[in-house]
């Protein structure tokens, strides 16, 4: 269809999740927002071949996910600061004890597989069906619900269970919390 | 302090898989969420509002038809 005023603008609200979509896969703000300019290049560029009536944030979604998939493949190889970049895309900062927390959250969410994380964000934090997210990852139904599965395993091992030896401090802040008693 | 944990780390005792899977479970929903959300909350930087206002021009985008409409190189 035609970029109407109406479409532009439904694309212009589409950009905050875009956004977050592009961070939570990427980790870096940088890289997310050139990942969210040339999601919307293409958008606009082909924009005849977009459906009216349907989903359009599901298109945008895929976009942007094909867009880092090549990207990806591209920049394997390069060291990347997973830990530093994306407190920096924060407008507000967070208290410290939150900061952490959230900090800890996204490098266990790193190490997630790829395909476990963007399954995960698709349905856990951009609220889109597992139908939706299939069409967007472009793969089975089944395949998405399994993958959000796994990773919300993995994400509890690393976070909950397995992960406390990951955070040395936290193990010497509760022997000083258990040796005050209380 | 690393409230979230700490407290997880008490309900992780044994024989209460259930009742820990819930908790965690919740509570990693809730951190994705407060991720994401974080960065919604931003709006719309500028760079992309003028990006597509400018866009918006008759035949602005036309250099870019060639790019295919998916995405995949």
């Amino acid at each position: 269809m035609p970029l109407t005023d109406s479409l532009r603008d439904d694309i212009l609200a589409s950009v905050p999740s875009l956004r977050a979509f592009a961070i939570s896969l990427s980790g870096n703000g940088d890289r997310a927002d050139d990942l969210v300019q040339e999601t919307l290049l293409r958008a606009l560029a082909n924009i005849d071949s977009f459906q009216p009536g349907s989903n359009l944030p599901a298109w945008l979604f895929t976009i942007l996910r094909n867009l880092f998939r090549s990207d990806y493949r591209k920049r394997r190889r390069e060291v990347e600061d997973a830990d530093g970049n994306y407190a920096k895309t924060l407008k507000t900062q967070p208290a410290q004890s939150a900061h952490l927390e959230f900090e800890e959250f996204r490098v266990a969410l790193d190490k997630l597989p790829q395909d476990q994380r963007e399954a995960l964000i698709l349905v856990g934090a951009s609220g889109f069906s597992y139908e939706d997210a299939a069409a967007i990852c472009g793969c089975a139904v089944g395949t998405i619900k399994s993958r959000v599965n796994r990773a919300r395993s993995k994400l509890s091992a690393l976070l909950y269970v397995d992960g406390a030896d990951d955070f040395g401090p936290d193990d010497t802040v509760r022997a000083v919390i258990g040796g005050s008693g209380g | 302090m690393k409230d979230v944990k700490s407290q997880a780390s008490k309900v992780a005792a044994p024989g209460k898989p259930g009742r820990l899977n819930t908790e965690i479970q919740s509570r990693i929903g809730h951190q994705l969420r407060a991720m994401y959300d974080d960065v919604v909350r931003q709006g719309v930087p500028d760079r992309f509002a003028e990006l597509i206002k400018k866009l918006d021009a008759p035949g602005a985008t036309g250099d870019q038809q060639t790019a295919k409409p998916d995405g995949r190189d």
